[in-house]
């Protein structure tokens, strides 16, 4: 099962590949991780999609995480309510699909930012089942490239 | 404001500021400024080993047998890929130790400079946490850290990767006196709801057993733990890490449990309804086949490292802490006449005990059997010795025969099993405690991994007494080929060398021993030296370790011990 985890930790070098490497190290499985600083400059957080078989396993993984001494606080998201977004962007041919491209953009999380005479570059903001659920139909898409940020996640 | 001083320098201030009375350690181009300013000091005693594995476990030795924060040092590169091992050794046994390595300049870090390594990067997974120093200001603030991570919480090694550069710059010169790390807070009391709980639990218990592991060591609380038993009228098991946190006199012990264990120490947790395991974290050793781990018994888990919890083994009271404060609660709140009576749980024990004694095949003649080897220094010794192991079966044979009665004695390489490890920890334990009698019990392979410290021995006079199981092979791997392989001795015997001549050579006392009957005189002679003696005792070759329980077994399906 996917949870949703943070880590507030000391904004310093090597901070990340600490946190990377206790993952792989441990065998966890990380499938979207998204860094960034907080409003105190001193300090980063860290949101992190892990696939944890059973409730044992991510007991393990969050206190392994804190664990780390650069680790200053760990938020665990399964049993709390919060809001998700993650970004994607991507390019398409303009040409091929107008129809599918046109109920694409009515969707209210989806803004094209850039066009140009034979691509369109799309911004998809939204939580994380919106955009799988987008990501499922874009394969009627001709698509250039695609992006995606990974999850950040607040509690409410 | 404090004087301006040179980085080296800053370093040696520091360490005598934590306390540093000996240093282990191996110059190289990036650590020469740090030699430089070492050179003639006469506060820190520094010794030379011979290869800087030798200078990590040494400092693990030192550590072990003292519970001080072990120092090494070594240059960039190789210098510092060669403790490696160490650190991982000590990561495992949560052993204090600051290592610090010398590093190229910091320009040149990441041009694959000559003698560079990612330190930072090679010992991020093998130890509690590690320092890359760029900036000289934050120097004395950084080994401050180091020692106070190192020595606290769940110690454990912390790796200072000093650029050659920095070691040269000055800056002004002010110990920290404190160290404040806002992520970093170390439960050190019980919670007390959560020993309210496992009174209860303790309470209804009528098979308890105390499993006494590595924490008790740890954290000095081998008194606490005896109180805590004896009130509570427990048997207990001292695993491989915890040997010496209670003593083998005392009538309530088990011996060791899980693989090579004793087949009581086994059957009592098998049976038990209640496990009060203390700075233990279940090894797989331990537990074998977890299903059939205990498979009766409520467990309560007392251990610092909220991680070791719940990890191997679900536990029912967890209790994050300190052992000596959290035995201390839980001896103090007791109120022994809630205590059930338990006598047919000790008559059961007892009955255990006599129908499946540790013991060994006595009959042959001619033959040295090894766990007499162990028995007579044990018995020579008086049990008071400090005893330091390589890796192997003769790392059993001593855990097993030889009777620890006080902590800090047993110097074992547990949880990363370090072959090499032995001989140098036992020089680093004698330069600790040069009053004490410290033996190594090798075997003829390990003792090879790490042979060249016998010119440490002859350099600074250092006694230890090397008594080598030579059975001209490896070992335990051997005994595995044995009842696992077939007898197909794949890479497992060894063309040994003289290794009395090779002590010799090395200006060490070196003698063997072949008979059975010459074993007590030679142990005596060993012992009564006042220099270092390499024994070696040339033993019966196919004697295995038993009892043993296969990998992934329950722990009361043994071999051999249960006849």
């Amino acid at each position: 099962m996917r949870h949703t985890i943070q880590a507030l930790v000391e904004n310093k070098f090597g901070v990340l590949a600490r946190v990377a490497s206790l993952f792989s190290a441990r065998g966890y499985n990380i499938s979207s991780l998204a860094v960034g600083e907080t409003q105190d400059p001193a300090i980063s957080c860290m949101t992190i999609l892990v696939n944890a078989e059973d409730e044992r396993i991510l007991e393990q993984i969050k206190k392994q995480l804190y664990k780390l001494i650069d680790v200053i606080k760990v938020i665990d998201f399964t049993r709390r309510e919060y809001i998700d977004r993650e970004l994607m962007l991507i390019k398409v041919i303009k040409d091929n699909n107008k129809k599918d491209l046109k109920k694409l953009e009515a969707n209210k999380s989806v803004r094209t930012i850039e066009e140009r005479k034979n691509y369109k570059i799309i911004e998809i903001c939204a939580d994380q089942e919106e955009i799988e659920g987008i990501f499922k139909i874009l394969n009627k898409f001709e698509i250039k490239e695609l992006v995606r940020t990974g999850k950040i996640a607040m509690a409410k | 404001m404090g004087k301006k001083l040179k980085g080296s320098q800053i370093i040696i201030e520091s360490l005598k500021k934590e306390g540093v009375e000996v240093i282990f350690g191996y110059p190289g181009g990036s650590v020469i400024p740090f030699f430089d300013s070492l050179y003639g000091d006469k506060a820190i005693k520094f010794y030379l080993p011979r290869h800087e594995q030798g200078a990590v476990h040494m400092a693990d030795g030192y550590a072990r047998s003292t519970g001080k924060v072990g120092v090494c040092v070594a240059t960039s590169g190789p210098g510092a890929t060669n403790l490696t091992t160490g650190i991982a050794t000590a990561y495992m046994d949560s052993i204090p130790l600051v290592a610090i390595t010398g590093q190229v300049k910091t320009s040149l870090i990441g041009n694959d400079a000559f003698q560079e390594a990612d330190v930072i990067g090679v010992t991020r997974s093998i130890s509690k946490h590690n320092y890359l120093v760029k900036d000289i200001k934050d120097l004395a603030q950084t080994i401050k850290e180091a020692f106070y991570l190192a020595s606290t919480g769940r110690p454990g090694p912390v790796v200072i990767d000093l650029p050659v550069d920095v070691q040269m710059q000055e800056a002004e010169f002010e110990y920290p006196e404190k160290v404040n790390l806002r992520s970093y807070k170390p439960t050190l009391f019980g919670h007390p709801g959560q020993i309210k709980k496992a009174l209860k639990f303790i309470y209804k218990a009528k098979k308890p057993v105390v499993i006494a592991g590595g924490g008790i060591i740890t954290s000095r609380a081998n008194k606490e733990a005896t109180e805590f038993a004896k009130k509570i009228n427990a048997p207990v098991t001292a695993t491989l890490m915890g040997l010496g946190g209670f003593p083998a006199r005392d009538q309530l012990y088990l011996g060791m449990p899980g693989m090579h264990g004793t087949v009581y120490a086994n059957m009592a947790i098998t049976e038990a309804d209640l496990l009060i395991s203390i700075g233990c974290r279940f090894d797989d050793r331990i537990t074998g086949k977890v299903k059939g781990f205990a498979p009766e018994a409520k467990i309560i888990h007392i251990d610092i490292d909220p991680t070791s919890i719940s990890k191997n083994i679900k536990v029912d009271v967890p209790i994050v802490g300190d052992a000596k404060n959290v035995l201390g609660q839980l001896t103090q709140e007791i109120d022994k006449k809630n205590l059930p009576q338990i006598s047919s749980w000790h008559k059961k024990i007892k009955a255990w005990k006599s129908k499946y004694p540790l013991t060994y095949n006595k009959g042959k003649k001619d033959r040295i059997m090894p766990q007499y080897i162990i028995e007579e220094i044990c018995r020579q010794t008086k049990g008071k010795a400090i005893i330091a192991t390589e890796v192997g079966q003769n790392q059993m044979w001593a855990a097993q025969f030889y009777k620890f009665n006080q902590p800090h004695h047993f110097l074992s390489s547990g949880g990363l099993g370090t072959m090499g490890y032995g001989f140098p920890a036992a020089i680093g334990a004698k330069v600790a405690n040069p009053k004490k009698e410290v033996v190594v019990i090798a075997g003829d392979g390990s003792f090879q991994m790490n042979i060249q410290e016998l010119a440490t021995l002859t350099t600074y006079g250092i006694a230890v007494k090397v008594i080598i199981l030579n059975n001209n092979c490896l070992g335990m791997v051997r005994q595995w080929q044995e009842i696992f392989y077939q007898r197909r001795y794949s890479a497992t015997p060894l063309k040994n060398p003289d290794f009395v001549k090779v002590a010799q050579g090395y200006g060490v006392k070196g003698l063997r021993v072949k008979k059975k009957s010459s074993v007590k005189k030679a142990i005596k002679e060993i012992l009564e030296s006042k220099e270092s003696v390499v024994a070696d005792f040339w033993i019966e070759e196919e004697e295995n370790v038993f009892p043993m329980v296969p990998a992934g077994e329950a722990i009361n399906r043994m071999i051999g011990g249960m006849a």
